[in-house]
């Protein structure tokens, strides 16, 4: 039995999970704006599925259009000039974030439970790859905070110009369900880091951890009300309402590119809000040599996280003297694969989200079979409950197929083969995407020449989802405009003001 | 010194003037802080120093001793260096871990620092001398603060890709110097301690530390936080030592490979000059300074006397940035020296451990001898003594609140850094000539221009030759902002981001790229096989 218990947070609320009796606190279901805990304006509730079990494991608050409004206006009182918000020293800003680190990882168990019940990740994955990352990614841009840097600049004539880097305002933060708890402090990291207010909605499916975190804000006591607020959602009504306000001046979407095209479209109907998005892959990964070693990776670079990573490398082109062994030892790894209860050990996927996605995968996978490709494993739900397909490997894929083309989303392996360095970088840009990209090469002029002829955000080298805080993360062409993480994401929270004051005498 | 810190850490206080400390805030001191660690920190262990010989420290509020401390000399600097190159070797846990991790261990220090902080700054009151108001309310928030800054740093110190004509790839790391001797001084002894070891650290350096012999006691208790907290041994290696035996063993050593020094110009040239016949280490220096503190007759005089009264009464007048030189304009010049004789002579000097203490004692019979050498010269050369001049209590190295009027600059007092509580207020006409003058020293550490007219403090602060320009305001130091001096008064930045590049060095790795291997532009492209 697998017994979660948080002391700060009471009552604890029973439960029920696929096997076990799972003791979930209860963190308020509700819509959290200033600091407060509230009822939805409309009165109406999201059910909250285990995807593991398709049970109803609890029903939250429903924030719409008229709770954005509410917290809009929370955040833009926590923005007035003088508020404590604002006055507050940079470094402060980054103690915050730094005791909001403290915290989680005090619950680091709970979260990572958490995670595992309400996403369907495996629980070993949830606390050392999610929690970790999330940990680390508050930590770092504590440290950013004080180190934000405007410029002194020489300018011509009797003037003195410098620049400060201000905060933007209010920024509408919308994230999705595959990374519930590190798309959150992706998020509010950096926007919090440079100052700015948070109007936040976690993914309608997923959003336990993100109230969790609402409640750890609170905790921390300092951080003012209304400088972040957390709104479960559905993205047709709350998440339309943030892309179209007219007093939210930012907007930052992880999700898919057909709805990161809509919310470019809003803030140009809107107010011309600044435009943040991370968007779709299909992620090429080549394979030049270094047999093993690669078929792992390439393994783990596709079925991560039940396949569902926009960074998954979804396209690995393999050349030809190897492409047989290749795929044998790659169906082998993929028959190795563990399916089952996400909470239990010795379980490598859990389960997909939500049925919408199940059957979209399925779909696909249909298509691969009818377009010729060959289906290697898997192709077939995986179990009598829960929404888990079996790890699935298409071989002798060909570009046009639309398993090569569109984003899966699921366990779906696609394997094809190419001759030369010339023809796999043409055909690896041939996408709408540009997300990542991944080479295995011993080779270090083959290695440097792929890296810099891709088309993609992020090039890996003999490795694959080797992401890390202080490394920027985004997309060329339609996945997404701008970058998280790293120092370049500080760009993406504030605004330059230059300051030009007129001069009696220049002195250099 | 540092004013900045304290409004912040006593929010309430803001509006107070600055020397007024809330007792309500501060915790009662002990008086007698036991003293746990008295040895040499060398690999994370207590060594006895290789002679064998130990020195007293005393207490400068009464003279007497607190307990004998390890003396290191040339051998412990030679067995500290060794355990600072083992840690630096390559493939070392230290060299191995993640800067994030080095960055984890800074802050876990602060929190280590602060969770101890009444402790430590009642142990720099008794080693020192300093109010344990000042301690408490000023030094310990500023080291905790200068450590989270830097622990920040140790994952963002970025290099770069660089786009060099040819078939080139080019890239910069930056990485640590390597074993970096240090060499602090007494006034601030927490907190040069901070401002050396976090830069260093966050950097990935390792470090041979010696601590002034007037003041070693809180640069052991820390070490023994910096063990606590889970460095690798050999990283942190500190000696209390004298100058002429550990100090040059250091600023001599070939091993060493760079050397920083917070101290006084004359020894300044010494180090710079050991490194020369030497090996050459990375030297930087912070130095002396008789910094001027230009009062126009707009400003407003209450604020201004405050400010400038605290420039250079502060830490007993032991602040290398002192405001030494009040430069007054001529309207104003009266009133503001009356004002001024006023507000020293209310200037309360006693036991440091009383909260309602401003002035403790001079750090050393040394220094207390100086001070009152300079006092004398002052009043010999003709200057006129307006208040203080003398001792102020019978035992301990207490000196009155001093201040001296028409002051000529070819005066010694207006020439020499005296650091003591002796301040010298000057008058001036026009802009162009106090700038000129202001700018007529060796030093070029720190000045500050009090007006209310945007287009003078431009003037005046873009003229100044100095290192930091405070307008309306003086001492107002942050982590975030560097620190360091023209001229004689040093070498180098600390603080700030520009204190990180004293302690990198900047490798450029260029990687030829062959084409001709890939096959790049063949002429046919084969096709999709589909």
């Amino acid at each position: 039995t697998v017994t979660c218990t948080s002391a700060h947070i009471l009552p604890c609320q029973r439960v029920r999970g696929i096997h076990h009796t799972i003791f979930v606190p209860l963190f308020h279901p509700q819509v959290f704006i200033g600091n407060e805990w509230h009822e939805s304006c409309s009165g109406r509730k999201i059910p909250v599925y285990n995807p593991t079990t398709e049970k109803l494991l609890c029903e939250v608050e429903e924030a719409d259009s008229d709770d954005v409004d509410k917290a809009v206006r929370s955040a833009r009182a926590a923005f007035q000039m003088g508020s404590p918000w604002r006055s507050m020293d940079a470094s402060d800003r980054g103690h915050l974030l730094n005791r909001l680190a403290d915290l989680v990882e005090r619950d680091r168990l709970l979260l990572a439970t958490l995670e595992a019940l309400n996403c369907g990740k495996v629980f070993l994955m949830a606390y050392f790859v999610d929690l970790m990352a999330t940990i680390k990614t508050l930590r770092y841009y504590s440290g950013w905070a004080d180190k934000i840097h405007g410029k002194t600049i020489p300018v011509d004539g009797e003037y003195f110009t410098y620049t400060r880097h201000e905060p933007i305002g209010v920024c509408g933060q919308i994230i999705p369900w595959n990374f519930p708890l590190m798309m959150f402090v992706w998020k509010i990291a950096p926007a919090l880091c440079c100052g700015n207010t948070v109007v936040i909605k976690p993914a309608e499916q997923t959003p336990l951890s993100a109230l969790h975190m609402a409640a750890l804000i609170k905790e921390v006591a300092g951080f003012p009300p209304g400088v972040v607020n957390v709104l479960p959602g559905y993205g047709q009504t709350a998440g339309c309402a943030i892309s179209h306000h007219m007093d939210i001046d930012k907007v930052a979407f992880t999700g898919s590119t057909a709805v990161g095209k809509l919310i470019q479209k809003a803030a140009g109907e809107s107010n011309l809000k600044r435009v943040t998005l991370e968007l779709g892959g299909k992620n090429p990964n080549i394979v030049f040599a270094d047999l093993e070693y690669a078929v792992e990776q390439a393994h783990s670079g596709l079925f991560f996280n039940q396949g569902q990573c926009c960074l998954a490398g979804s396209r690995v082109f393999v050349e030809e003297p190897i492409y047989e062994e290749f795929v044998r030892r790659s169906v082998e790894k993929a028959r190795s694969k563990v399916l089952g209860n996400p909470l239990l050990p010795g379980v490598d996927q859990g389960p997909q989200i939500d049925q919408k996605q199940f059957d979209k995968i399925m779909e696909l996978i249909e298509s691969g079979k009818r377009e010729g490709a060959t289906l290697e494993c898997g192709g077939s739900p995986g179990g009598q409950q829960g929404l888990f397909i079996q790890p699935t490997v298409f071989s002798n894929v060909r570009d046009h197929m639309r398993i090569a083309k569109e984003e899966i989303f699921g366990p779906v392996q696609q394997i094809m083969c190419f001759r030369s360095i010339n023809e796999v970088i043409q055909r690896a840009n041939a996408t709408q995407y540009g997300l990542a990209a991944g080479v295995f090469t011993n080779d270090i002029n083959k290695a440097l020449t792929v890296s810099s002829a891709l088309q993609a955000g992020m090039v890996w080298v003999n490795c694959y989802n080797a992401m890390s805080i202080q490394c920027p993360f985004g997309g060329f062409k339609m996945s997404g405009n701008g970058r998280e993480l790293g120092e370049y994401a500080l760009q993406e929270y504030t605004e330059i003001k230059a300051v030009t004051i007129r001069i009696s005498q220049k002195s250099s | 010194m540092l004013r900045a810190v304290l409004s912040r850490s006593l929010p309430t206080l803001r509006r107070l003037p600055v020397c007024h400390y809330s007792a309500a805030a501060i915790p009662a001191p002990s008086t007698q802080p036991e003293v746990h660690y008295n040895k040499l920190f060398i690999n994370n262990e207590w060594q006895d120093a290789v002679s064998g010989k130990t020195f007293p420290t005393i207490n400068p509020a009464s003279g007497e001793v607190i307990c004998q401390v390890a003396e290191a000399d040339e051998a412990d600097v030679e067995k500290a260096v060794k355990a600072a190159s083992n840690a630096f070797r390559l493939g070392s846990p230290w060299r191995r871990m993640d800067a994030s991790h080095r960055g984890l261990l800074l802050n876990r220090l602060a929190d280590a620092i602060e969770r101890d902080a009444a402790y430590l700054a009642e142990l720099e009151t008794l080693d020192n001398g300093k109010p344990y108001a000042v301690a408490y309310a000023v030094d310990l928030p500023t080291v905790v603060k200068c450590l989270r800054y830097y622990a920040g740093w140790a994952d963002k110190w970025e290099g770069k890709t660089i786009p060099i004509d040819g078939d080139y790839f080019c890239y910069t790391r930056h990485e640590p110097v390597g074993v970096c001797g240090q060499i602090i001084p007494w006034n601030f002894p927490l907190l040069m301690q901070a401002w050396k070891l976090g830069p260093a650290l966050a950097t990935g350096n390792t470090v041979v530390m010696k601590v002034a012999e007037q003041t070693p006691l809180t640069a052991l208790y820390v070490a023994s936080l910096i063990k606590e907290v889970g460095f690798p041994e050999g990283v942190v290696n500190i000696l209390p030592g004298m100058g002429p035996t550990a100090g040059a063993a250091i600023a001599r050593h070939m091993d060493v490979d760079k050397v920083a020094f917070t101290g006084s110009t004359e020894v300044g040239h010494l180090i710079q000059q050991a490194s020369g016949s030497s090996n050459l280490k990375k030297v930087t220096l912070e130095l002396g300074g008789k910094s001027p503190n230009i009062i126009l007759s707009d400003a407003d005089m209450e604020y201004a006397v405050e400010q400038s009264h605290f420039a250079l009464f502060f830490n007993q007048g032991q602040c290398c940035c002192a405001g030494s030189r009040t430069y007054v304009q001529a309207d104003v010049y009266d009133e503001f020296v009356e004002r001024s004789v006023e507000r020293a002579k209310k200037r309360v000097v006693g036991d440091p451990f009383d909260l309602k203490t401003e002035q403790g004692p001079q750090i050393d019979q040394e220094q207390f001898n100086k001070i009152l050498g300079y006092i004398s010269s002052g009043k010999r050369e003709g200057a006129k003594l307006m208040c203080g001049g003398g001792i102020a209590a019978d035992r301990g190295y207490f000196i009155q609140p001093t201040v001296f009027g028409d002051v000529q600059d070819n005066m010694t007092i207006a020439r020499e850094e005296i650091f003591g509580p002796v301040m010298q207020i000057l008058k001036f006409k026009t802009l162009e000539e106090v700038v000129t003058r202001a700018n007529d020293t060796k030093y070029g550490l720190a000045a500050a221009v009090f007006t209310k007219d945007i287009d003078k403090a431009n003037y005046v602060s873009s003229g100044l030759r100095a290192g930091t320009v405070w307008i309306n305001c003086y001492d107002v130091f942050g982590a975030q902002a560097p620190f360091g001096g023209y001229k004689a008064s040093g070498v180098g930045r600390e603080l700030g981001q520009y204190g990180l590049d004293n302690y990198t060095e900047h490798t450029v790795t260029v990687n030829y790229i062959s084409h001709n291997a890939c096959q790049l532009f063949e002429p046919q492209c084969p096709q999709d096989q589909g």
